[in-house]
């Protein structure tokens, strides 16, 4: 009995000795620094539980039925373990409440450092109950306490050392991306089991761990990596949490495991609330004479009410050997009561009490280049100031810690790549770009053609592997600031551009052919839209075909003159055409007039375009068709001519508003003929007959029949086989001479036109002919325009 | 701090100083010894020389402008009252004092506004009595986009190459300035940095 009360009062000195707030340790400024001020704070962390341990030792001493068999050794086991908040716990219901960063980590890290106190007190109440209270001595009191910091210092340093060797490994994982999620898992498990196997406290290995790698791991490990293992954690932990607290409920459920004291359990329940709440002010009330920032009665009570207890004081009580504490069964049930109603209870409540209660709580604002610039200079700006004071402040070793990290660490545990590149401004900056990059290509953005970028080859802070179109922007230092609010002035730029080419597609594409007409009532625009799509296609073939066909004869050459042709053709037309022409931007012409032909016939031959090298030599021929069209040009005005002409003409489709505020768009009327590209060769003139043939006979299906008669009659004068001589004879007596064409040229074209695979052709199109005769009727300018709109038909 | 600083009597002016300061005597003393200290010829002032024999603040990249920023009105000198107010702008803020403060006294130098001139006048390279003169050389009330550069570039370490400073530099000027002028005034700044909880990061608990 002396020994026991002796026992009792050097408790209360030993836990007066140590009643700092565990929890005050990074918090303690008012923002988380990364990780390190907790090697600063961590003796403080651990010294909680004892006071807590010892007012319930007190109070079950008082109060609870004889019919717990329990001793004093007994009770202070017990409230070793019943008083250690748990991590779990907290995490899963703070995650939720989204408290300010400094309640936030006040709470969670005690209960992360903690479990090296719970662990060894535990173990020494254990073994204390073991050896029997009559032979403890004083000696092993002073090794309870002195193995207590054995346990959390040697925790903490194999986590870092383990810390150290999973950033060097991952230096050096560049071509083996794969292991790195495997390499993180593995090593920090490892961590916690060479802490369990030295005894020592595996709960702050692991954290340290993690702690300590963190920043040169992110750097280290690809993109995928990070994600695969972050997202693997919590998958991990979700599943161990169920695992646990199933567990627990199952026990529960078994009766066999507990037996019910009332006394016990609500003793224990009052005063685990009670004397938290108790030694929650003292500490507090101690610290805040050293905090900047004091914790005022709010931040005191979440501390409090915060403090879960879950599934480690569980397996700690289940671990109880029976015989060496036969009140084991109390305890068993008294701690799943107490479990049970600190997470359903407080859990539950803990929301609506922050709200009530009007707790700061964390904002999630985004991160601004601004803000962190000017942290940044704050932190300088503290700094030195202390330096002129000559206070070596909390701001003096934070920066000695970081030029030493820079120097040393650094180098050693970052990859080379990640290193060059490595400034937390910057950090932002990149991660802000990308968010914004993001958004902007959800928003349907094409990024390159807007900024008009090719591949810069700049080093990126990722391997060259994975650079992507944000890096690319972001290395060239593009004037593309991917920013928000500047998207919104590209905004109508890119309308335009998408608007252009959204009508250029549904107006261009052809759609397939359609099995299944429908009768009357809309016969006539459905046969109109498909004929003129068929007249397209038939047209495009057709030239295809003839192409082809000419470039197997083709002379060599004969395309070596092209070139000096065709300049000699352009220097030769109207000055206002080249001036117009000129000016015009490739896309824009073919919305606009003839002026379009030209310059897109320059176009086509600068510009990449995607027809055939044998297409693209044969478009030397349009030299012609050009002059023709300067010609029309100095003639004048071309649109009224447009009904007479049969040419192909899509109707373009209504214009959106994005189009009309296009320029070229907003005044023209139905000039365009949207086609596919490909059909922008323009056949030679000595094939225009055939052209024209074939366009007339498309268009005498298309028209009413009463116009093909005159067509028709018109044909006797030609003979249906076209033979040679009559090609040059019509093109002679057409107005179309006017073309003037090289001689030469028309020559060649005339020997082209040889083989009998054209003659078929030419067959073919010999109903057209008359049409075509038709057209000729008006003024050359039909068939010019013919021509050129033909051409032009073809542009786009 | 030294064996100097003996009596609060012998500091000149303390009275004045602490109304204007709001430091305490033990705080005042404090910054009474260490200012004998770097004062070694004991002129009784502080010059450029006595500042920059601060080893530490050769290693940060705004020493300069943070000793500069002791020197108001280009001189040469600073004398005690000098370096206290500038200090003054770091004590950390009371509550209950501001909640006492007669409304019509000036602004106290600590408050949020002041905390944020000064960290302007910091930044700024030449010392210059008028408080917004952040990166603002030509003082003309705002950041333009070259003063905020030259800042970043002392501040980003030398792996940032140029053009991404640039992008930086226009992407903070962007992200500050709501009137589209291209610089940031001081509202705007002041709006920029509301987030942040500027009287607990500009606070030195030393000096309360």
């Amino acid at each position: 009995m002396l020994r026991t009360t002796l026992l009792l009062l050097c408790l209360p000195l030993a836990g007066a000795g140590a009643t700092e707030e565990p929890t005050q340790e990074s918090g303690s400024l008012g923002e988380p620094p990364p990780g390190l001020a907790l090697f600063r704070w961590q003796w403080h962390e651990v010294e909680a539980p004892y006071l807590v341990a010892l007012w319930i030792l007190v109070a079950s001493l008082a109060k609870i039925a004889s019919r717990v068999q329990a001793g004093l050794l007994d009770f202070l086991l017990f409230g070793s373990l019943i008083s250690a908040v748990d991590p779990v716990a907290v995490l899963a219901v703070f995650e939720e409440v989204h408290v300010n960063e400094t309640l936030f980590i006040i709470v969670f890290g005690e209960s992360l450092l903690n479990d090296a106190v719970t662990v060894v007190l535990y173990k020494v109440c254990n073994s204390f109950v073991e050896m029997g209270s009559a032979n403890v001595q004083a000696t092993d009191y002073m090794k309870g306490v002195a193995s207590l910091f054995v346990v959390s210092l040697g925790g903490a340093a194999v986590g870092l050392v383990f810390a150290f060797l999973l950033a060097l490994t991952t230096r050096f994982t560049k071509r083996v991306r794969i292991i790195e999620p495997l390499l993180v898992f593995l090593l920090a498990y490892a961590a916690y089991l060479t802490a369990e196997m030295a005894s020592l406290s595996a709960i702050l290995a692991v954290t340290m761990c993690g702690l300590g790698c963190k920043k040169y791991v992110e750097a280290n490990i690809s993109h995928k990596s990070r994600t695969a293992v972050k997202y693997t954690m919590k998958t991990l932990a979700s599943c161990a949490e169920t695992v646990i607290f199933m567990l627990l409920g199952i026990s529960a459920v078994d009766s066999s495991k507990w037996a019910w004291d009332s006394g016990l359990v609500l003793g224990t329940l009052f005063f685990i609330l009670f004397f938290r709440a108790l030694g929650v002010v003292l500490q507090t009330w101690v610290l805040n004479q050293f905090r900047l920032v004091p914790l005022d009665k709010i931040d005191q009570v979440v501390m409090s009410y915060g403090g879960l207890r879950g599934a480690v004081a569980f397996a700690l009580v289940i671990l109880l050997d029976r015989t060496k504490v036969p009140a084991k069964d109390y305890f068993v049930a008294t701690t799943i009561v107490v479990v049970f109603f600190t997470v359903i209870v407080q859990g539950l409540t803990i929301k609506p009490l922050v709200k009530w209660l009007k707790v700061k709580r964390s904002e999630h604002h985004k991160p601004t280049l601004n803000q962190e610039l000017h942290e940044h200079t704050f932190d300088h700006i503290l700094a030195a100031v202390e330096d002129v004071v000559g206070h070596h402040g909390y701001h003096y070793w934070r920066d000695r810690w970081e030029q030493f990290d820079k120097k040393y660490l650094s180098q050693l545990l970052m990859r080379r790549s990640a290193y060059r590149i490595r400034d937390q401004i910057w950090d932002v900056y990149y991660r802000l770009n990308i968010r914004d990059a993001i958004s902007f290509v959800d928003q349907g953005g094409h990024v390159l053609s807007s900024t008009g970028l090719t591949l810069p080859s700049m080093p990126s802070r990722n391997s060259m592997a994975e650079t992507s179109v944000t890096n690319l922007l972001r290395e060239s230092g593009s004037g593309a600031c991917l920013d928000l609010q500047v998207i919104d002035t590209v905004r109508s730029g890119r309308d335009r551009e998408d608007a252009v080419m959204h009508h250029l597609l549904c107006g261009g594409l052809y759609k397939p052919r359609r099995r299944y007409k429908a009768s009357c009532g809309r016969h006539f625009i459905s046969e109109d839209a498909q004929e003129r799509q068929d007249k397209e296609v038939f047209q495009q073939n057709m030239k295809r075909r003839l192409e082809s066909f000419k470039s197997t004869k083709h002379n060599i050459c004969f395309t070596k003159n092209k070139p000096r042709t065709r300049k000699a053709g352009h220097k030769k037309k109207d000055g206002m055409a080249n001036a117009e022409a000129t000016l015009e931007k490739p896309r824009d012409l073919g919305f606009q007039d003839t002026a379009a032909v030209i310059l897109t016939v320059e176009s086509e031959e600068e510009e990449e375009s995607d027809s055939s090298e044998t297409e693209k030599e044969d478009d030397e021929g349009i030299i012609f068709v050009a002059r023709a069209t300067s010609e029309v040009l100095q003639e004048g005005k071309i649109s009224g001519s447009f009904e007479v002409c049969p040419s192909p003409r899509i109707i373009p489709p209504s214009p959106t508003c994005a189009e009309k505020e296009l320029p070229w768009k907003s005044g023209q009327g139905d000039l365009a003929v949207y086609v596919s590209s490909e059909t922008t060769k323009i056949v030679p003139v000595d094939m225009q007959t055939g052209w024209n043939q074939s366009i007339s006979s498309l268009e005498s299906l298309a028209s009413p029949p009463c116009t093909q008669a005159p067509t028709l009659t018109c044909l006797p004068p030609h003979p249906l086989g076209i033979e040679e001589p009559q090609v040059p004879l019509d093109l002679s007596a057409d107005p179309r001479s006017s073309f003037a064409f090289p001689p030469s040229l028309a020559k060649a074209g005339r020997s082209r036109s040889e083989s009998s695979a054209d003659l078929p052709q030419q067959q073919e199109l010999q109903p057209l002919m008359g049409h075509k005769d038709h057209t000729h009727l008006s003024p050359g300018t039909a068939n010019s325009h013919w021509c050129i709109q033909f051409n032009r038909g073809g542009r786009l | 701090m030294g064996p100097r600083s003996s009596h609060i009597a012998l500091i000149p002016d303390v009275d004045q100083i602490r109304n204007e300061t709001g430091f305490s005597e033990a705080s005042l003393l404090r910054l009474y010894g260490r200012f004998q200290t770097l004062d070694r010829n004991k002129k009784g002032f502080l010059s450029r020389t006595d500042l920059q024999q601060i080893g530490a603040l050769a290693v940060n990249p705004l020493g300069d402008r943070i000793i500069d920023s002791f020197f108001l009105d280009g001189s040469q000198q600073v004398d005690f009252a000098g370096f206290a107010r500038v200090l003054a702008h770091f004590r950390p803020v009371d509550e209950e004092e501001a909640a006492t403060r007669d409304p019509k006294d000036p602004e106290p130098l600590n408050s949020r506004m002041n905390k944020l001139r000064c960290e302007l006048i910091f930044l700024s390279p030449t010392p210059s009595p008028v408080a917004f003169q952040l990166y603002d050389l030509d003082r003309d009330g705002k950041i333009s986009r070259n003063e905020m550069l030259q800042v970043l570039r002392l501040m980003v370490g030398v792996q940032v190459t140029d053009e991404q400073l640039e992008s930086i530099t226009d992407r903070t000027v962007q992200e500050a300035d709501e009137d589209g002028d291209g610089a940031v005034s001081f509202l705007e700044f002041t709006k920029s940095l509301e987030k942040m909880n500027i009287e607990q990061k500009m606070s030195i608990r030393i000096l309360k």
